[in-house]
């Protein structure tokens, strides 16, 4: 009989730095500041930690935060590759370990000094030849060398397709902005965003502006993993984990699968859309709030259709119903997101999915909230989850 | 450093841009199922043949899809920069630059046809122009 992971772990405690432009310490500070953030949320020592998951683009070794923070012998440690495609991946992983015995408390971080440190898309060439540089290589030499540049190729197809406008892109931004003004930790806080501004924003990679892109920040995310059993005698709510995949589809490319028969739609997100409803035996009429990956805008309007939502090319009259607002049919990040709260990978929108089921968003909507769907990384290897109140 | 980045020249890649060095646009072709592959690889995801050779483009295509990157700008590249994804007459699609035309100018399924840019260093790279046009 194989292993389920439905309701076999539950999340039990989230753990965040302050979010900047400069945190002025190392990754390694700010992993350790953030596991033991998620482990006093949670009422649990760093001690007790058995299992450490992250991304493989993190900078910090497992076994530098185990001494750091004091954690127990490691039984399981494991990391995942593709960028923001590892975001719910690494609670997968968290999951399996718990469901199997491997270990019984996992912590799941990612830290990252995003804009003061290493930053995205700064290039890749050398002397040292591996597939994966080869792969950047059908790129690099023309030019296509920043994240934007590989999603506007798709976006622009698909809005072109679809009559998709830039103001459609706009009112994703702004709907996040709207969040972030009440959320202190955002980026985004105490600074409104108008459609007029923008519109007049600065071109990056048409179609997509400035406010189309996530915001580089320096910051620790932790989510702490355990049983749905145990969580239940911890010290907060525990957000159970009713379903949660990996997807990788046929012509998969990091960030660049543009040799598919069409362009229209996401593979891959439909691949972890139709796994994890399965495995929770819920659909998307039960999803009553959403943490959808958004390094762009644009990311958000196509997921709305790969998770059913909406038919093909309608994602953009679900956001002019204004269904991403805090009183619409699906609040969707309402820290902030990447966009307006702070780019740590998608390990954010995964701590607001927690504390939507918690109801302590600093945007919590005004109806029940019952189940959340958090996305992994658009355009990569990726994943989903969906998050549950406990029986 | 001025120029443009340049690729790794590995087992699986380095004959694409010889081709281009000899003024070529190249696609990889199965020798087990002459199925045409694009980006190249050294195995055939259909039949599993090692066994491949390479065919010469027309250079003949349409534009799937574009982007016109103007910012940040990067030392070896020119801005506004337009990147298209090109569908040739081949079946196969590649990712490349538009050049000799406005950023206006560019359009969905517009005819394309493939030159060689050489770059001061001596570089070259099949990019494309539109077709008929200078």
């Amino acid at each position: 009989m194989p292993i389920s992971l439905k309701n076999e772990a539950a999340v039990a405690g989230i753990g965040l730095t302050d979010f900047s432009k400069n945190s002025g310490v190392s990754e390694l500070s700010l992993a350790a500041q953030c596991i033991k953030a998620a482990c006093d949320d949670a009422g649990v020592s760093p001690a007790e930690i058995d299992g450490l998951v992250t991304y493989t683009l993190d900078s910090t070794d497992e076994i530098e935060v185990a001494r750091a923070v004091g954690a127990a012998d490691l039984s399981f440690f494991s990391r995942i590759n593709y960028g923001g495609g590892a975001a719910v991946g690494t609670i997968a992983q968290a999951a399996m370990a718990i469901a199997t015995g491997q270990a019984s408390t996992v912590v799941c971080y990612r830290a990252m000094n995003g804009r003061s440190g290493k930053r995205m898309g700064q290039g890749v060439s050398g002397e040292i030849t591996s597939s994966d540089l080869i792969h950047w290589s059908w790129y690099m030499p023309y030019g296509m060398l920043i994240p934007g540049s590989w999603i506007a190729m798709i976006a622009n197809k698909y809005m072109h397709t679809y009559g998709v406008t830039r103001e459609d892109l706009g009112r994703v931004a702004i709907s996040q902005r709207n969040h972030a003004l009440r959320n202190p930790r955002a980026y985004g806080y105490g600074k409104p965003l108008t459609m007029e501004e923008y519109l007049q924003s600065k071109q990056i990679a048409e179609p997509l502006c400035l406010y189309d892109f996530c915001q580089e920040t320096d910051g620790g995310c932790a989510i702490l993993v355990t049983s749905a059993e145990r969580a239940r005698d911890l010290k907060r709510p525990p957000a159970v984990i009713r379903g949660v995949t990996q997807a990788s589809t046929r012509g998969q490319e990091q960030m660049t699968s543009y040799y598919r028969d069409e362009l229209l739609s996401l593979p891959e997100m439909e691949m972890a859309a139709k796994r994890v409803y399965a495995m929770s035996g819920l659909g998307p009429t039960d999803i009553d709030a959403a943490c959808l990956y958004d390094a762009f805008t644009s990311e958000i309007i196509m997921q709305l259709e790969s998770f059913g939502f909406c038919g093909e090319g309608e994602g953009k009259d679900l956001v002019r119903e204004g269904a991403l607002d805090i009183d619409g049919r699906l609040p969707n990040n309402t820290h902030g997101g990447l966009i307006s709260e702070g780019y740590i990978h998608g390990m954010n929108n995964i701590a607001e999915g927690v504390r939507l089921i918690r109801g302590e968003s600093t945007s919590q909507p005004a109806k029940a909230v019952e189940h959340v769907l958090v996305s992994s990384g658009v355009g990569v290897p990726t994943g989903a989850m969906i998050l549950g109140k406990a029986d | 450093m001025n120029a443009r980045i340049k690729p790794p020249m590995g087992l699986d890649n380095a004959w694409w841009w010889q081709m281009a060095d000899q003024g070529k646009l190249g696609i990889q072709r199965c020798l087990g199922c002459q199925t045409l592959r694009h980006p190249p690889r050294p195995m055939c995801g259909d039949c599993h043949s090692l066994e491949w050779d390479a065919v010469e483009s027309s250079g003949k295509g349409v534009i799937c899809s574009y982007t016109v990157l103007r910012h940040p700008q990067f030392p070896g590249y020119e801005y506004p920069l337009i990147i298209v994804l090109v569908d040739l007459e081949e079946g196969t699609r590649v990712t490349s630059q538009l050049v000799g035309c406005a950023p206006e100018d560019v359009d969905f399924e517009l005819p394309v046809e493939m030159l060689i840019h050489e770059d001061p260093d001596g570089f070259k790279l099949p990019v494309f122009k539109l077709a008929g046009g200078a």
